[in-house]
């Protein structure tokens, strides 16, 4: 099939972006998105123009590194799934595709669709983890966590820090990415000892690093790649009442 | 203080008073209800309200508080969350925001413009429609006074879409405060999203009720 791409191109974080035309051509319904998107930078860097810069890594859905917003949803709005996930069986011959970056003013642009997520990172070192004595490996059944209990923190702890969730939000909030450490740990043992500390010190990171506030759209729900819930969101929030009386 | 500046203590405080709020608009219409038994009922609810002047102050002075509250965090958080976004995708495919998530600060901007012309009018007199009178039983004639002003077509109109606006913004706030609060979870998501704008639309056709049937001329003078 062929397609023709809109592809916002930004040469730095402080020049002025644009989106431009490209045509893709023959592509296979087989390929994954990104592998359409290196084969049209293969045409661009043997007509000597500079390739389209996105951020990849284990193309196989499980690391956070992909992050285009297509055609106005992140990871381009088939369920569950990444950038790198989706396939160009998705797609119809002729279709026109809107590809551009994360958009959020804690998320600055580097180049191209490449965005600074570092922001989400101080978040996380504000709070997400808990502290421990190094030494040998702990006995795995030492401290003993019921079957319900595990399942709620894995499936908090599927976030893959990706993104998607503020790139979605019309407020530029990390409320459902933040809630998702802060609920997977305070829900175990092993956090439930800072976990007043924890979500005092992983909300104000969010506010002080340009993060807006959550007016419960659930726009983020909806574009996570791994289905992360809003119940985390609420879990956050009873966790932040209890610290307000400690 | 953490609750007073941080960006969930902050929704707290506004799910608070939003709470407050929906509770005055239950005993409000509750007691807006009286007008359907006629002037004897009205008259005399009217009275007894009245006749404890401390106890209407302290609820006024609440009253007062919790706007105030709601206003300004609501304005300061949709400033920042206006901030945090620059919304400049060239194309945007809502997935699950609504037209009344979205207009919150606008439906609620209406709403309190509202609710000080609705105080100027039944509760300053201060409006050139409102009529007022003692009834034969020596009362505030609060029936002839609301029957008077809603016979006007376009002051029930205003009336009207004002509870639009309250419709659009109690089904996004009922079940935003419900998860403001943290009593949400998987179960419930859908359950509160439903049960907010069932809540909001019965809330919305009560209200509206009154001017309807002040108009059809089944609540006369």
């Amino acid at each position: 099939m062929n397609l023709i791409l809109h592809v916002w191109r930004q040469k730095g974080p402080k020049e002025p972006g644009k989106l431009e035309q490209y045509e893709a051509k023959n592509v296979s319904p087989d390929q994954s998105f990104l592998e359409m998107l290196d084969e049209v930078n293969d045409t661009l860097i043997k007509t000597g123009k500079d390739p389209i810069v996105f951020d990849h890594d284990c193309r196989e859905g499980i690391c956070g590194m992909c992050s285009q917003v297509i055609n106005g949803v992140p990871h381009g709005g088939q369920e569950r799934t990444t950038v790198c996930q989706l396939h160009m069986r998705k797609f119809k011959d002729g279709d026109a595709i809107y590809i551009e970056p994360w958009r959020a003013l804690a998320f600055p642009i580097i180049k191209d669709l490449i965005v600074d997520r570092s922001a989400m990172e101080r978040i996380i070192q504000a709070g997400g983890y808990t502290s421990c004595h190094t030494g040998g490996v702990a006995d795995g059944n030492a401290i003993l966590v019921p079957k319900p209990v595990a399942d709620y923190a894995m499936d908090a702890a599927e976030c893959i820090g990706c993104g998607a969730c503020i790139a979605a939000c019309p407020n530029g909030s990390a409320m459902l990415f933040t809630s998702a450490k802060v609920a997977q740990l305070a829900s175990l043992p092993q956090g439930q000892a800072e976990a007043a500390e924890r979500v005092c010190n992983m909300t104000d990171a969010m506010q002080a690093n340009g993060f807006g506030n959550c007016s419960n759209h659930y726009e983020c729900q909806a574009a996570c790649p791994k289905g992360i819930s809003v119940k985390f969101i609420a879990k956050l929030n009873r966790e932040y009442q209890k610290a307000l009386f400690k | 203080m953490r609750i007073l500046t941080g960006s969930v203590g902050r929704k707290i405080l506004m799910s608070i008073t939003g709470q407050l709020l929906i509770i005055f608009v239950l005993i409000h219409l509750i007691g807006n209800s009286t007008i359907f038994f006629g002037p004897a009922g009205i008259n005399a609810y009217a009275e007894h309200l009245h006749s404890l002047p401390p106890l209407v102050w302290l609820f006024r002075l609440v009253m007062l508080a919790a706007v105030s509250v709601h206003i300004c965090y609501g304005v300061m958080l949709t400033l920042e969350n206006k901030a945090a976004n620059p919304g400049a995708y060239a194309v945007k495919r809502q997935l699950k925001a609504s037209f009344a998530s979205e207009n919150m600060v606008w439906t609620g901007a209406l709403l309190g413009c509202f609710i000080v012309y609705h105080l100027a009018q039944f509760t300053i007199h201060g409006t050139p429609d409102v009529v007022v009178g003692m009834d034969a039983a020596n009362r505030v004639d609060v029936f002839k006074m609301v029957v008077t002003s809603f016979g006007h077509a376009l002051i029930s109109l205003t009336y009207m879409i004002a509870m639009v606006m309250l419709f659009l913004h109690l089904s996004h706030g009922i079940p935003s405060f419900l998860q403001t609060m943290g009593w949400n979870n998987d179960k419930t998501i859908p359950v509160f999203s439903t049960g907010g704008k069932v809540i909001s639309a019965v809330l919305m056709l009560a209200y509206i009720s009154i001017p309807v049937v002040i108009l059809a001329g089944l609540l006369k003078l």
